[in-house]
């Protein structure tokens, strides 16, 4: 038998390997629209690469109606991130702490959002908007992210709130602590990291949600649905750089937070 | 002095105050009102209309007109099989890819863990469209990904296994399928890393010491304790996978739609609700069924 | 927060708590008197954390009434109660540093200049150096301490502790121990102490209650329990108990003489806890380091009058202060029996045929309708 150092390396290291191509499968695409936000393409597409420009950068808002429909966007996720988190965190803590009828019918109405097919729900949920004659539009769309994104809230803070020791509301109350005082100095900041998890995957999920957004939209464009329309109108440039400052800003944020928890991690081991 | 006697006669027993117990009912009212308002109750109305017969002009009406299911799974099946058949693979190849990440991550990264994680997650905030539009540049015929899968005659496998059709990727199953893997990538690697990284580097430890092989600890040890993860990173590929119509509608033609395109267009532009209602219930129908057994399968209760 | 002067008795009355069919506390009777070191010791699910937790407001009662003085608190949670806590792991809350958590109580209360407090707290529980650490950022040893500071600044009119040293390892357990008593006699509060650990509740307390199925087995002070038990429970709990079944011959003055295994023993019958009528059964009680150890061809040497009963030794250990020894004999197998290690006999080695002999007045009697290894620590108990 042979060895050769070179397959002895591959074979050790295999797991290494096959992780980093993984990884850059899943940041090619991001490289490409970075590389494409400098590209100017002849014709509508900007699908073939064809020279180096910054004309994009220099003018984001160049595009009709592309960035009305971001701050759309924004608008709907800000709000349905509040309304999942305060509704998402009620329920968590009404599932951890307290003991009530119905448990099972109420997990199982928090589960089903998650194990179906975001199409059915959209449909589903258009028919009942007809139903009622209801105007599709900013409201329905709010309504529906509101209804999907509940679900993970529950579920992100739920974790948090079940690895919090109970003992330490009692201390609180023992220490003359109302319950409002108890909540407002002890509950709420022990379980603010599970409520920030849940409001930023909520803002993430209302953000970027196309699906059920296109059934319930009525004529309202927002951003995705700004993009899906490019698909087939042609494809601005523009929408290169919005995806490449979405990556920088998301890329900012995460290694902010990262470094914050890190930080805490250290100081802990001071 | 300090005393102790039995009890005298038993006293009154108290109870605790209605107010108390309603607490739990409170926190759950809104959002769970939420829930079954928007939720629950559009089920039970695409449940009547798919049971509707009539026209947008006339108007539909309840004709308990079964049918309609019959009719709609008979012209679409195609779709249906396709559906499952392209949402299993992705989430098959979304295990196999995401895995040695998720692994590398847990174990192997070191300091360079949270720059990974970071990577893996911030696509996450990256609108999906734009990234999936992206696939279409990278797939492009005679661009350079096609091109080297040409030399290295990757094309003729697929070819012949029908997943390509020519020299072209765009617009085959293969395309559609890279799309939806790449998609939802990211929800199959985090429970994985999640479980994986739970496990205690010592049991690696202790496997190795009682003469365990790196290949057996990984299939006696490593494997098993990450079954959770596995399960419901699969569920979190899968269900949205099978739903989705957007890959297939980007990336592939009209012999890659999926189920979701036909709901889709069903619902949006024919306007035959009936119909588009029927399919969406099929839909629910089989993949809550297969949810379920495989749940029941994998043993794991505490998904959520 | 209270006047010392006043009657700060802890009153418990017919006080119990059960959780549907479950009964974890029976009806209750106990009075804690002010200044008062007291122990609940019992096992785990004795009922002694549920008693302190109905005492703090934390669980409301099923029935009864709990009396702080003269005043009813029972229907008052436990933001009212002039009653603080010393948490078990000491629930320190993780988000705020050494000074906010002492200070917290105060805060609540609405009193804003806490500095001054705070620091003599610091003083108190010798922590001044570390008042800006978060809790997560102290040994175990000086989260107890927190933890204390933090209930005690308030002054509260009872202080109680739940396990308070459970999370700590031995050495520091017995220093704490002695921190305790010395804080408690400093600041004059009334402690209401829940612990498993016999030694901790001997040491440290002035009044033990031993608690055992919801039920309190036998109150009063350490020495007394140890000494005259009342149940087997108590006499297996506290330290250990070689428990010999016998019956009883004939009362002969003050002493009841029984028989077990053909021994003739006598005992005082003011240590018997049971009826002593003669051919009635009775466990003879004596504890391990009461005993002698004569090898057999010394026997002549034992004194008259003291109880003696032959056997054979089956284990020795050393432990240093002390050899244990275990005797197989025909009153009764695996007695223990430890013996000073001042001069040691070679001749006592297992297999040795041994007398064992003590001093009639060590000796207790029990009713012999109990369990005789209630309250005996199995390995899977052993935390």
């Amino acid at each position: 038998m042979t060895h050769l150092p070179i397959l002895k390396w591959l074979r050790r290291n295999l797991v290494v390997i096959g992780g980093l191509a993984t990884l850059a499968y899943l940041i090619l695409p991001n490289v490409v629209v970075m590389v494409f936000s400098f590209n100017k393409p002849n014709g509508r597409f900007n699908y073939s690469w064809t020279r180096f420009s910054t004309d994009a950068w220099k003018d984001p808002c160049g595009v009709a109606d592309m960035c009305g429909s971001l701050s759309l966007s924004l608008q709907i996720a800000f709000w349905a991130t509040i309304g999942a988190t305060v509704l998402g965190t009620m329920i968590a803590f009404a599932l951890v702490r307290y003991r009530f009828r119905a448990r099972g019918a109420i997990n199982s109405l928090i589960f089903l959002p998650m194990a179906m097919p975001e199409v059915v729900m959209a449909a589903s949920l258009l028919t009942l908007f007809l139903n009622m004659g209801a105007q599709l539009g900013f409201w329905t769309i709010l309504i529906a992210h509101i209804m999907f994104c509940l679900s993970f809230v529950v579920t992100a803070v739920k974790a948090r709130v079940m690895s919090m020791d109970p003992r330490l509301e009692e201390a609180a109350r023992d220490l003359y602590a109302g319950p409002a005082q108890t909540f407002l100095r002890v509950t709420l900041p022990i379980a603010s990291p599970g409520i920030a998890a849940g409001a930023l995957l909520a803002f993430a999920l209302s953000f970027d949600d196309f699906i059920i957004t296109n059934f319930n939209a009525g004529s309202t464009v927002t951003f995705p649905m700004f993009v899906w329309g490019s698909a087939q109108r042609g494809t601005p440039v523009q929408i290169n750089v919005i995806g490449t400052a979405m990556f920088i800003v998301a890329v900012v944020v995460v290694t902010a937070g990262q470094f914050i928890a890190n930080r805490r991690k250290n100081s802990a081991k001071a | 002095m300090t005393a102790l006697t039995e009890a005298p006669a038993a006293p009154t027993v108290r109870k605790a105050s209605t107010r108390k117990r309603l607490v739990p009912y409170w926190l759950l009212l809104p959002g769970i009102l939420w829930l079954i308002v928007f939720f629950a109750l559009p089920m039970v109305y695409q449940a009547s209309t798919s049971v509707q017969t009539g026209s947008l002009e006339k108007g539909f009406q309840v004709t308990w007109h079964f049918q309609t299911y019959w009719d709609a799974f008979k012209e679409y099946y195609p779709q249906f099989v396709r559906s499952l058949l392209y949402a299993g693979t992705a989430t098959l190849l979304c295990l196999l890819l995401g895995y040695p990440l998720a692994y590398l991550i847990a174990f192997k990264a070191g300091r360079w863990r949270n720059i990974v994680l970071v990577l893996v997650i911030a696509p996450f905030f990256t609108s999906f469209l734009i990234r999936t539009l992206a696939w279409k540049t990278i797939l492009a015929d005679g661009g350079p990904v096609v091109h080297a899968l040409a030399t290295l005659h990757v094309l003729d496998v697929t070819n012949w296994l029908g997943w390509t059709e020519g020299s072209r990727v765009l617009a085959t199953p293969m395309a559609v399928v890279c799309g939806l893997t790449y998609n939802f990538l990211p929800f199959m690697i985090l429970p994985l890393y999640t479980s994986l990284e739970r496990i205690d580097s010592r049991l690696h430890e202790a496997a190795g010491d009682l003469y365990a092989t790196p290949a057996t600890t990984f299939r006696k040890v490593t494997f098993p304790l990450s079954m959770p993860g596995v399960v419901s990173g699969t569920l979190l590929t899968f269900i949205p996978a099978s739903g989705d119509y957007v890959n297939a509608e980007l990336l592939g033609s009209t012999d890659q739609k999926m189920v979701g395109n036909v709901i889709q267009s069903q619902f949006l532009r024919v306007l035959d609700y009936p119909t588009a209602a029927a399919l969406s219930f099929i839909l629910m129908a089989i993949v809550l069924i297969m949810v379920t057994v495989y749940i029941r399968r994998a043993g794991t209760e505490d998904l959520v | 927060m209270t006047d010392s002067t006043a009657g700060g008795d802890v009153r418990l009355t017919g006080i119990s708590k059960t959780y549907g069919s479950f009964t974890a506390v029976h009806p209750l009777e106990l009075t804690v008197p002010q200044g008062s070191f007291f122990a609940l010791l019992g096992a785990s699910g004795c009922g002694k954390t549920t008693t302190l937790r109905m005492i703090a407001g934390l669980e409301e009662p099923t029935t009864g009434t709990v009396f702080l003085g003269d005043k009813d608190v029972t229907d008052l949670p436990p933001y009212k109660r002039p009653v603080n806590t010393v948490f078990q792991s000491y629930a320190l809350f993780p988000h705020l540093n050494v000074t906010e958590n002492i200070a917290f109580g105060l805060r609540r209360r609405g009193i804003k200049s806490v500095k001054k407090q705070v620091d003599d707290m610091l003083e108190l529980v010798q922590l001044g150096d570390f008042a800006q650490r978060k809790p997560h950022q102290l040994s175990g040893g000086q989260q107890q301490r927190v933890a204390v500071a933090r209930a005690l600044i308030n002054h509260p009119q009872v202080l109680l502790l739940d396990e308070p040293l459970g999370a700590l390892d031995l050495k520091l357990r017995r220093q704490m121990q002695l921190e305790l008593k010395r804080i408690q006699t400093e600041v004059g509060i009334t402690f209401v102490h829940v612990t498993h650990d016999q030694e901790e509740a001997m040491t440290m307390a002035d009044t033990v209650a031993v608690m055992s199925g919801g039920r309190v087995e036998q109150l009063g002070a350490p020495a007394e329990l140890y000494e005259n038990p009342k149940t087997t429970f108590v006499a297996n709990f506290l330290g250990t108990s070689n428990l010999i079944e016998a019956e009883v011959v004939e009362k002969s003055g003050e002493d009841v003489v029984v028989t077990a295994g053909g021994a003739k023993l006598r005992l005082p019958g003011g240590r018997c806890s049971a009826a002593t009528s003669s051919g009635g059964k009775l466990l003879v009680g004596v504890r391990p380091e009461k005993i002698s150890l004569a090898h057999r061809d010394d026997e002549g040497a034992v004194a008259d009058g003291r109880n003696r009963v032959t056997g054979r030794i089956v284990d020795s250990s050393f432990i240093g202060v002390s050899t244990q020894y275990l005797v197989d004999s025909p009153a009764g197998s695996g007695l223990s029996v430890y013996e000073q290690n001042i001069e040691r006999d070679t001749r006592l080695v297992p297999g040795a045929e041994v007398v064992l002999h003590w001093n009639p007045a060590h000796t207790f009697g029990l009713d012999a309708a109990q369990a005789k290894d209630a309250g005996v620590e199995k390995v899977e108990d052993a935390a």
